[in-house]
């Protein structure tokens, strides 16, 4: 699947959500030469996970993540990694029409034929929502024969009861391995869930195992004009 | 950052007294909170770079601590605090972590603005 993309543009706020919903596919992409722009919004300023001892204060987290997040983009094989320059928790407190000249001016700059974000109504943090419903905003504007297929990430508890399962899903068992080194890339975020993860992969729980052996998208394009 | 020594930040919370102070004051539950549990209330405030002179700053000694600021006219406070550090750039850091290494309060106090 998606084997002659001209150019892929993925839009998070927060790094770590590349890697948790898509990082896979990324790099299925990357192996192929497909050129992938990463547009994180903000550096996860407000990230609670500060330890206990702590290892951040909340002045020191965007640094730290911003490591993390060009160390992700490595094991994804991302070469272009946009940093925003937004704060973590108000995206959605932005002027809306800025939000959506944001995404149109990267999509007029880079023309992608594939985009990544998250689905609108039913990605649950706040950030999340703004993000999409720009996105959304931004391709809704455009031509149809020129929108580029959007593929959406929903994991809100309502969403399989309201629009049903996802309708795609990517095989990613190839490239778990860099899927697994993007998460812990952004150790500040993930190192508590891995250590977890490992435990159950060690133990031969198939759950754990499916969560990292494929990556499910709605596509934004069947709710555009709804 | 370290566990309170109540001294110690008595005595950092005293020096920026009577100045001109840029202050961050956050609570919060996280954005996954109702996520996780639907039942959960979730609640919070943020105020980043609001200037304001205290003329006198308190840590009781409960702990986790709480920390008030009184104002000319009106009142600044945290509940919950734990840690603290004076940073590289001389501001003092104050959080409240929770029992899984998560912050739930900050009040932070600067005199220079923070970073946006």
């Amino acid at each position: 699947m998606f084997v002659d993309e001209r150019q892929v543009l993925v839009v998070f706020p927060h790094p770590d959500d590349e890697a948790f919903s898509c990082a896979g596919v990324i790099r299925q992409m990357t192996n192929r030469g497909i050129p992938v722009t990463y547009a994180c919004l903000t550096l996860g300023e407000m990230g609670r996970n500060l330890g206990n001892p702590p290892f951040a204060t909340r002045e020191s987290l965007p640094e730290i993540r911003r490591a993390e997040l060009k160390q992700a983009c490595e094991a994804m094989g991302i070469q272009d990694l946009r940093m925003m320059g937004l704060r973590d928790k108000t995206i959605e407190f932005e002027d809306d029409e800025k939000m959506i000249q944001l995404v149109t001016n990267l999509i007029e700059e880079l023309n992608p034929s594939l985009m990544i974000t998250f689905l609108p109504g039913y990605s649950v943090h706040p950030d999340h929502e703004a993000t999409a419903r720009a996105v959304r905003e931004a391709v809704r504007r455009m031509p149809v024969a020129e929108r580029p297929t959007v593929l959406a990430v929903g994991f809100a508890n309502n969403t399989f009861d309201e629009v049903g399962l996802p309708p795609i899903k990517v095989d990613i068992s190839d490239v778990m391995d860099n899927k697994v080194a993007a998460l812990q890339a952004h150790a500040s975020q993930t190192a508590w869930m891995m250590e977890e993860t490992k435990k159950r992969v060690d133990d031969g729980s198939t759950m754990t195992e499916s969560w990292l052996k494929s990556e499910a998208f709605y596509v934004l394009n069947d709710f555009l004009d709804a | 950052m370290e566990a309170v020594n109540q001294q110690h930040l008595q005595q950092l919370i005293d020096s920026f007294a009577n100045k001109d102070v840029f202050i961050h004051l956050e609570t919060t539950n996280g954005s996954y909170a109702t996520h996780f549990n639907e039942k959960f209330f979730n609640a919070g405030a943020f105020i980043r770079n609001v200037q304001l002179r205290y003329e006198l700053g308190k840590i009781v000694s409960d702990s986790p601590h709480r920390v008030g600021l009184k104002l000319a006219h009106g009142w600044v406070y945290a509940q919950g605090i734990t840690h603290y550090e004076v940073d590289e750039q001389g501001r003092l850091l104050m959080a409240g972590l929770d029992y899984e290494g998560k912050l739930a309060v900050a009040l932070q106090i600067s005199e220079t603005p923070f970073a946006y």
